[in-house]
């Protein structure tokens, strides 16, 4: 095959390298798009959108076996089922439906995709394997985006009834009895969609609480709700590995070893970065402990060569790598541009839902400013009592001196989409009283936050 | 914790002040024992000055120039039993991969420290994503403004201003706007001394400088021989043939070796010939000094030279190796252009300087032969050298490197 040259070759179609070749093309940046997988990567093929497909018909299912049980809103019903395996269908169109989507957005925007296995040859050469051949491909500039993979434990590797999230995503017939090594976001999203659809989950977390990595006060609502849909939680537990008929998870719960009957093992213990196994390591990148070292214009030690996404650092989400991927391609295209965004807004599609966005009270006191904050109870809001889910808040922090806000965070249904007014708040640098003075709709679950910001304020108006 | 106070110390014999160059510190470091705090520089020797215990800096006693008297605070260390070590950024985990999380005890999780942004530092400023943007497209600091919006947020009225009126040390970023950027640089240490004697040499001396041109065909063919059969020595450059040319030719004019006292109206003629080196160094040019050449073999002064030069480019040259020079050399090697116009090394009387060598072709009286060619530049102070002694003398170590065997034949 001919050698094919670029002025920027991106390797890995996930949200990071897609976004950075689309901009880059419409910048009329002569680009070439590497990956093995249809274009998406994790996110829209094995992670965030299979997910929230399952989280969504397992949501769908919950409410109609509530129904079944008497709802106090006057429905009935009956014998409500589900077929996993026609679920699994669906979430599968809506994939192909994406990936044939970003496809068509990289054509439009002047890109080339090419599919295959990447290996570098130095730091502007690879070669792409695939089943036609070996391709060599010579770049100016190099983006690397190669992601992150599941962390595998080495006393419970994946294989038979031991499974990652991307196989738990695919799976086409309900485990009776799930077991979860991991009590994070992605254990917690998967175990309460499986729970809802009628599965026994068991989950254990080596920490004291659930979502360790988030405020306790975020952490406690989605606890409360999973006891209510009957998940047995193991804090301070360890897993030990599988016994030896292979049959139960064994575990360390409350200092004695114990067996759970489990059809499947999920395990979700973390996500780390794929910079091995392609030639990568080979170019000796430094590195910033499991991460490639970047600059503020995501560059690596070597000229020419950048990294985005998962294998620069936390936090590991679509959305940094897709801001990352946008920079990175106007950089080349010769603007002016650095990384000085002041907040990732974090999610969690738990139930109920989970935000936090830019620096919570404690953080912000290490780094030594003084603060106030003000939370809402969605107990308190009209909209929440109406839908039938009163939990959970909304917590803003601000700056003691400018009034200006530094992080929003919360959990409540729903509350994902309320993320994006948290982040536009504080990228905007607004102040508390920018807030409050603001007309939010009613009644909707956003006055939340208008009334944290009164709150903070010392005039709270319904509370 | 206590706070230790350190003093100027007693840096050489009979000093009694000295310039301070360099803070290695600044209030608020923390500092190891034996660290570098300063750099005082006395005559032309540079003395670092340690610490002599961990802790933190607390004050220091000077600024960049300052004359400090010997004994004098330099700096206070505040110090404890154990000083916490600065939080290493170097802390980097060498394996590229991360292998999988070590086996139990505890059900491993990868650490996530904070989900959110990294933290603002309290330089950030208040603006607007937009307003971030437009100003670094505009190439405006934006640290530099004040906000007019609520809380001192900077609106898009207070960039528009600044885009119109740029205030100092702003840039814009356009490669043809103009600049009026200015960078100020104290003239301190070794480089305020370089100036000194410049401006000495030039304003008191009325140099002449003599140009000629060496046919060093034959010194070449001379200098391959012996490197080809050195052996363990170091390789030899054209600089020993020069000095010792140079020894032979002050032999025959011994007015070119000399100081001149201008002062009390009196010029001194030395037997020994100590020729100074001139050398490049980091800091700038120092003069090391070979002394008594007269006594030196060729290969003696090569080792001598590559001795002292590198002395004086690491700093550990001594007192008596950068003085008492009576004749100095200059060479700039493959830079040494065609001509130059040195400066005499004050108050020498004559300074040698080296241009660099060039294959040029040559009448032979037959035709144009290709030969090793290299000019002299020479000064001389012409207060007590006349033009035709200059010549003499730069003709006569033209026919020493012409002819290298006269160099070295016993009279």
């Amino acid at each position: 095959m001919r050698d094919l040259t670029c002025k920027l070759l991106v390797i890995g179609a996930g949200p990071g390298g897609y976004v950075c070749a689309i901009r880059a093309g419409q910048l009329g940046l002569d680009t070439i798009i590497v990956d093995a997988r249809p274009p998406g990567g994790t996110c829209l093929n094995i992670g965030c959108i299979p997910s929230k497909a399952l989280i969504h018909a397992a949501d769908e299912f919950e409410r109609l076996t509530s129904i079944a049980k008497g709802s106090p809103l006057g429905l009935s019903l009956s014998n409500p089922a589900h077929d996993l395996g026609k679920t699994i269908d669906w979430k599968d169109g809506i994939v192909a439906r994406l990936n044939h989507g970003v496809a068509g957005l990289l054509k439009k925007a002047g890109v080339r995709l090419v599919t295959g296995h990447v290996r570098f040859a130095d730091g502007k050469t690879v070669d792409v394997t695939s089943e036609a051949g070996t391709q060599r491909i010579k770049a100016e500039n190099i983006v690397v985006a190669t992601g992150s993979v599941p962390v595998e434990l080495p006393f419970l590797p994946f294989g038979g009834k031991v499974i990652s999230s991307t196989e738990a995503l695919s799976l086409r017939a309900l485990p009776k009895r799930l077991s979860i090594v991991g009590g994070g976001y992605i254990g917690l999203e998967i175990g309460t969609a499986f729970a809802k659809l009628g599965a026994k989950v068991t989950i254990i977390e080596a920490a004291d609480r659930l979502l360790p990595q988030y405020p306790s006060a975020l952490s406690k609502p989605v606890q409360k709700r999973l006891k209510d849909l009957g998940v047995t939680l193991h804090l301070d537990a360890r897993a030990l590995g599988m016994s030896d008929d292979g049959k139960a998870l064994v575990a360390q719960i409350d200092g004695a070893e114990q067996k759970i009957a489990s059809d499947k093992v999920l395990v979700t213990v973390g996500r780390r970065p794929v910079l091995t196994g392609f030639g990568l390591a080979e170019l000796g990148l430094e590195i910033a402990g499991p991460y490639l070292k970047i600059d503020d214009t995501c560059r690596t030690s070597m000229r020419g060569v950048y990294a985005i996404g998962d294998i620069t650092g936390e936090p590991m989400l679509a959305h940094r790598a897709m801001a990352q991927g946008e920079m990175v391609a106007e950089l080349l295209a010769g603007l002016p541009r650095a990384w000085d965004k002041r907040c990732i807004p974090a999610v969690c599609f738990t139930d109920p839902e989970v935000v936090s966005v830019g620096l919570t009270e404690e953080a912000a006191r290490e780094t030594g400013i003084e603060t106030i904050s003000g939370s809402f109870p969605f107990q308190a809001s009209g909209r929440a009592l109406t839908t039938e889910r009163e939990d959970g808040f909304v917590q803003v922090v601000a700056r003691k001196d400018t009034h200006m806000v530094l992080g929003v965070h919360g959990v409540g249904a729903g509350i994902a989409e309320l993320s994006s007014e948290f982040a536009l708040a504080i990228e905007m640098a607004a102040r508390l009283e920018d807030i409050a003075a603001t007309i939010h709709a009613h009644p909707t679950r956003s006055e939340a936050f208008q009334e944290a910001a009164l709150g903070a304020l010392g005039h709270a108006l319904h509370l | 914790m206590k706070t230790i106070e350190i003093k100027l110390p007693d840096v050489g014999e009979g000093i009694t002040q000295a310039e301070l160059v360099e803070w290695h510190v600044k209030v608020g470091d923390v500092v190891r024992e034996d660290d570098v705090l300063a750099a005082v520089m006395t005559d032309k020797a540079t003395v670092e000055i340690p610490s002599i215990c961990d802790g933190k800096v607390v004050w220091i006693g000077g600024d960049i120039g300052e004359h400090m008297p010997v004994g004098s605070p330099l700096i206070r260390i505040e110090t404890e039993a154990d000083v916490p070590a600065p939080a290493p950024e170097t802390a980097i985990v060498e394996e590229v991969a991360p292998a999988p999380p070590p086996a139990a005890p505890a059900t491993p999780r990868p650490h996530v420290p904070h989900l959110a942004s990294p933290l603002p530092d309290a330089s950030q400023v208040i603006a607007a994503p937009a307003v971030r943007a437009r100003a670094r497209e505009a190439g405006v600091d934006l640290r530099l403004l004040n906000g007019s919006g609520p809380g001192g947020r900077i609106t898009h009225e207070d960039l528009d201003n600044a885009i119109a009126t740029p205030p100092p040390g702003t840039g814009r970023s356009s490669a043809r706007a103009p600049r009026t950027d200015m960078q100020e640089e104290k003239i301190i240490g070794l480089r305020r001394k370089i100036a000194d004697r410049m401006s000495l040499a030039n304003t008191r001396i009325p140099h002449i400088t003599v140009v000629e041109e060496v046919d060093v065909t034959d010194l070449e063919a001379l200098r391959t021989k012996m490197n080809d059969n050195r052996g363990a020595r170091p390789k030899l450059t054209v600089l020993p043939f020069i000095t010792s040319a140079l020894v032979r030719a002050v032999g025959e004019l011994p007015q070119m070796n000399a100081h001149f006292d201008d002062d009390a109206g009196v010029v001194r003629r030395y037997g020994a010939v100590h020729a100074g080196i001139a050398t490049m160094t980091d800091k700038g040019l120092v003069v090391p000094v070979l002394r008594h050449v007269e006594t030196l073999s060729l290969w003696a002064t090569a080792e001598e030279i590559a001795r002292l030069s590198e002395a004086a480019r690491d700093g550990s040259a001594k007192r008596e190796e950068l003085s008492g020079s009576t004749i100095t050399i200059t060479s700039l090697g493959p830079l040494g252009a065609i001509v130059t116009t040195p400066i005499i090394n004050h108050p020498e009387v004559a300074i040698v300087g080296v241009n660099k060598m060039a294959i040029r072709p040559q009448w032979d009286g037959n035709g144009f032969v290709p030969r090793k060619m290299m000019n002299l530049s020479c000064s001389f102070d012409h207060r007590v050298i006349d033009g035709y002694d200059a010549a003499l003398f730069v003709n006569r170590l033209k026919t020493l490197l012409e002819t290298p065997a006269l160099i070295f034949v016993e009279d």
